[in-house]
């Protein structure tokens, strides 16, 4: 066993956790927030995408341990006050899912892309940069138009990044 | 995943330490490689180094007329830095496309180049800009150091530190991605220093990256792509796989070759 020590959505947490125990697993099983996916394990996905001190990572190729100290934010970490985050509004009003599994990595890679590229994006910037992300309901469409509306909508919102 | 003993040095001196007296150890750089082999039991190291906290194996500096970029460099710090985009913008293009956004969050140079994937990017980029790997113990160029498939000159005990580029005249990598994987089906990169042109290609050989001559010959008597008219890469001693045959592959290496060579000038 191992202690780890990380913040997870503004909250200072410890554990004892054997070292195999991964970013995801850490978050879901220890943490008990099931919000992040696991989708294929492999790193392919994204699913399972989260925010490792402002970087959007894939969680289940991280060992917990990796990120001690770090400041980690999932997708229950977005809204805030019972107000959802302007991304997950934009996906809920584009309806930018169907069975939204995929839908908690996709809207934590896109709120990155803002952060990374700004409030203006075009549809192939958009396409491009959710290459880490795979939906297997949607073909993808109400996700562009939905993060493209998000981003803009990011620019006039209090919460522009991630509450990290 | 087998059960490991984690370790966390914070100096290069450290990780050598441990490296050499634990048995059956291995370095976790990004870990976007060796994480999902464990997952998958082809590797059980019982002993893992981390060297994310090791601080002296970060970052990117320009060196009179080469670019030195630390090992435990990520994929997107190299893509945007404005060191390379300057000096080698070849290169930080390269970086830019490796998998995707977040596996380029983690992902190392170092960890690339150690594990010397045979369809991995930044080889081809060692090769053709004949870099140098600098290691704990000793430098080591680019052309002695990628040995085969998931082999490196690389000893017991040790650590890939930084690795030096010097800075091409004119250098561009293109590759022709799986769609599902991102690595290279075909990854070409040419560099051209002073008189000198270096083609190293990626995904394709059997043998892992490579340098091809006949492309080099005809590129240092003129450095364009119409060059390469009539220069065809050899199908024998390729990959054949599902993705691709020895062929088809053979193929992409010319139509590669050409599109870095446009890009390298710049049409």
């Amino acid at each position: 066993m191992a202690a780890v020590s990380m913040t997870v959505n503004g909250h200072s947490v410890t554990a004892d956790i054997d070292p195999r125990t991964l970013l995801v697993q850490f978050i879901r099983d220890n943490q008990r927030l099931t919000g992040t996916h696991v989708g294929c394990d492999t790193s392919q996905c994204g699913a399972c995408v989260v925010h490792v001190d402002g970087k959007a990572v894939k969680s289940c190729t991280l060992l917990a341990l990796q990120c001690d100290g770090s400041n980690v934010t999932t997708i229950e970490g977005l809204a805030a006050g019972g107000v959802l985050h302007p991304m997950q509004e934009a996906f809920r009003e584009h309806h930018g899912l169907q069975c939204g599994f995929c839908t908690p990595g996709m809207i934590m890679s896109a709120v990155d892309i803002v952060n990374r590229k700004g409030n203006n994006l075009d549809e192939h910037t958009i396409r491009e940069e959710l290459e880490g992300n795979i939906c297997r309901c949607t073909g993808y469409h109400n996700i562009v138009k939905a993060v493209e509306a998000g981003a803009k909508a990011m620019a006039g919102s209090s919460m522009k990044r991630a509450a990290e | 995943m087998y059960a490991f003993t984690y370790h966390r040095p914070e100096t290069i001196r450290q990780a050598a330490g441990l490296l050499s007296r634990k048995e059956d150890a291995k370095l976790l750089a990004g870990g976007h490689t060796l994480l999902p082999t464990m997952k998958q039991r082809l590797a059980s190291p019982g002993n893992v180094v981390d060297l994310g906290k090791v601080a002296e194996m970060k970052g990117i500096e320009r060196k009179g007329r080469a670019v030195v970029i630390g090992a435990m460099t990520t994929h997107a710090d190299v893509a945007g830095s404005p060191i390379v985009q300057e000096a080698i913008p070849g290169l930080a293009a390269l970086a830019g496309n490796i998998g995707d956004p977040h596996v380029r969050n983690r992902g190392t140079i170092g960890g690339s180049v150690a594990n010397n994937d045979p369809a991995a990017d930044y080889p081809a980029a060692c090769l053709a800009m004949g870099a140098t790997i600098i290691t704990n113990k000793r430098k080591i160029a680019a052309d002695d150091f990628f040995q085969g498939m998931f082999d490196t000159a690389l000893e017991e005990g040790e650590i890939i530190t930084r690795i030096s580029f010097p800075m091409p005249g004119k250098a561009a990598y293109m590759k022709f991605p799986n769609p599902a994987s991102r690595y290279a089906l075909v990854g070409v990169c040419v560099a051209k220093r002073g008189s000198e042109v270096r083609v190293a290609v990626t995904g394709a050989g059997a043998s892992g990256v490579f340098r091809w001559a006949e492309a080099e010959a005809a590129l240092a008597k003129r450095f364009s792509s119409k060059s390469l008219d009539g220069v065809k890469a050899k199908a024998a001693g390729l990959n054949a796989d599902i993705h691709a045959d020895a062929e088809y592959r053979a193929h992409l290496i010319g139509v590669m070759a050409r599109r870095a060579v446009d890009a390298a000038v710049g049409k």
